[in-house]
């Protein structure tokens, strides 16, 4: 049976270490109610996907939490902390990649310590690091320009794990790449989840991207927009990358996900 | 790869001197020298140095104008362009600037100025200010919302976010409307030199004329072109130096 708003209400009680919780945010754009006294929290160490339809807010929630917009009332805490603005504890990685095109892939990946006052030369020394992680050896001097679209995701992967935050705010990143960098994103995206300890927050409209990667999938609904269910895929979690898309509790758990979502799609 | 460009660059230059060698042969018109005489003109003016005087004449408004109408125009830009309330007040004044029919407004400037520099370095300004500040202050307000929002994102101050990304944004239009205002303002200063006091390449022009001695008028006119063409790649080579990954290939240089 699907989990209700009232039993997320209970799983806050267990011993679980929450490394972001967010309590009772509401949020309106002028006449649009973008979000309505939502709660939801992020054990830390794991990955939770935000799912839903456009413009169910996911977003927008992704946002609040890194500061970059402010709710309109309720709380956000980030390692016990409330949040109100950006902080050096979350990175965001972006759907359109947001590079600065005239910086070279070096500079890019170290803009966040540049903007931490991080000296030039033991900046370069964390971002060649990271830009060798993410597989992008010898293209340290390129522009934006003359990357593809996945390798430009991998700069601003590798731009916000250079500054070491405990959490990842990840807003649809592999939407804008093709669908066979995408499957290489999401299985890369497992082995950085299960080799890190970071948290990760991760916003999709791709039910079968959100149940592959996360540990827990919170599926948001709009009018109003609130969190209709969370789902673990627990079991799917210990299954080795390859076999988790022939896996019938995987194939289970997509069906079910689209038979709660499909009326709200036009 | 690297010799077609040049290539093409000479072919075209050859058809427009070869247009002009044509149309002066006809000729035209009496008053249309031919190119070879043009350019036969400009080397005995460059070598009894009058050209030199001339310029040194030219260049002071010239420069002084333009200089003035890069920093101020950039910095009321960015102003303008990071403030709504700076836009309401300053954009419309360089609006007006920008469709003011100059050459009827100069009797108004020697009146409030005389004769001198000042009036002809307000002519200079005039010309090459208002696109400057205009496509500035347009260029700075479309900043990419998501790369200010990404720089916030990793902690950026509002200084870091104006020097280092709504600045670089913005620098392709800053320099496009610092070539457009730089064309204006060389049309400015000869502008000036023929309305207010004839000095220097304004006075070639208009001593050759009335005395129609057409070739050093156009090979007057020539010299002024190739300068302002020469400052503007040497503008792009700066461009280039400082926004390498902004810069995707021009059709001019």
């Amino acid at each position: 049976m699907p989990q209700t708003k009232e039993e997320v209400g209970t799983l806050q009680t267990q011993e679980i270490d929450y490394a972001v919780r967010v309590s009772g945010v509401s949020k309106t754009y002028g006449d649009v109610e973008a979000l309505r006294d939502l709660s939801l929290d992020f054990p830390r160490g794991q990955l939770t996907s935000l799912l839903g339809p456009s413009g169910c807010g996911k977003t927008t929630l992704l946002k609040i939490i890194a500061g970059l917009l402010s709710s309109d009332s309720g709380e956000v805490e980030v390692n016990g902390k409330p949040v109100t603005g950006p902080g050096p504890d979350r990175a965001f990685v972006f759907q359109d990649f947001a590079l600065l095109p005239w910086a070279s892939v070096l500079r890019n990946v170290g803009f966040g310590l540049e903007l931490r006052g991080v000296a030039k030369s033991e900046r370069e020394g964390i971002a060649e690091k990271y830009i060798r992680d993410v597989g992008l050896t010898g293209f340290e001097n390129s522009y934006p320009h003359e990357l593809s679209g996945g390798m430009r995701q991998r700069v601003g992967l590798a731009r916000a794990l250079s500054v070491d935050a405990q959490v990842l705010l990840m807003d649809e990143p592999f939407s804008a790449v093709d669908e066979q960098t995408r499957r290489k994103f999401q299985e890369d995206l497992l082995s950085l989840v299960q080799n890190h300890d970071k948290t990760f927050i991760f916003v999709t409209h791709s039910i079968e991207e959100a149940v592959y990667v996360s540990d827990q999938v919170a599926i948001l609904l709009p009018r109003p927009s609130r969190v209709s269910e969370i789902i673990r895929p627990t079991s799917i979690r210990n299954k080795s990358k390859d076999s988790i898309r022939r896996d019938p509790e995987y194939l289970d758990i997509v069906d079910r996900i689209w038979e709660s979502l499909r009326s709200y799609v036009e | 790869m690297r010799n077609r460009p040049l290539l093409l660059k000479l072919l075209s230059a050859l058809i427009v001197f070869g247009g002009w060698e044509i149309a002066g042969r006809i000729p035209v018109s009496n008053a249309f020298p031919t190119f070879l005489e043009s350019m036969s003109a400009l080397a005995i003016l460059t070598f009894d140095g009058t050209l030199f005087t001339a310029y040194a004449e030219t260049l002071k408004p010239l420069v002084v104008g333009i200089a003035i109408s890069a920093f101020l125009g950039i910095g009321i830009g960015l102003w303008t362009g990071l403030s709504s309330k700076f836009d309401w007040l300053f954009s419309p004044i360089f609006i007006v600037m920008q469709a003011a029919p100059l050459a009827a407004l100069i009797p108004l400037l020697i009146i409030a100025y005389g004769i001198g520099l000042t009036s002809k370095v307000f002519v200079v300004c005039i010309m090459a200010m208002p696109v400057i500040v205009l496509n500035t202050s347009g260029a700075v307000r479309n900043t990419p919302s998501s790369m200010i929002e990404m720089a916030r994102a990793f902690l950026a101050n509002k200084r870091d976010v104006i020097l280092k990304v709504i600045v670089p944004a913005a620098s392709p239009i800053i320099f496009s409307g610092l070539r457009l205002g730089i064309s204006a303002g060389f049309i400015g200063a000869i502008l000036a030199e023929l309305k207010i006091t004839p000095t220097g390449v304004g006075d070639i022009i208009t001593f050759s004329r009335s005395i129609a001695d057409y070739p050093s008028m156009y090979a007057a006119i020539f010299s002024i072109i190739l300068l302002a063409v020469l400052f503007l790649n040497l503008l792009e080579k700066i461009e280039i130096y400082l926004f390498k990954g902004n810069v995707r290939g021009y059709a001019s240089d």
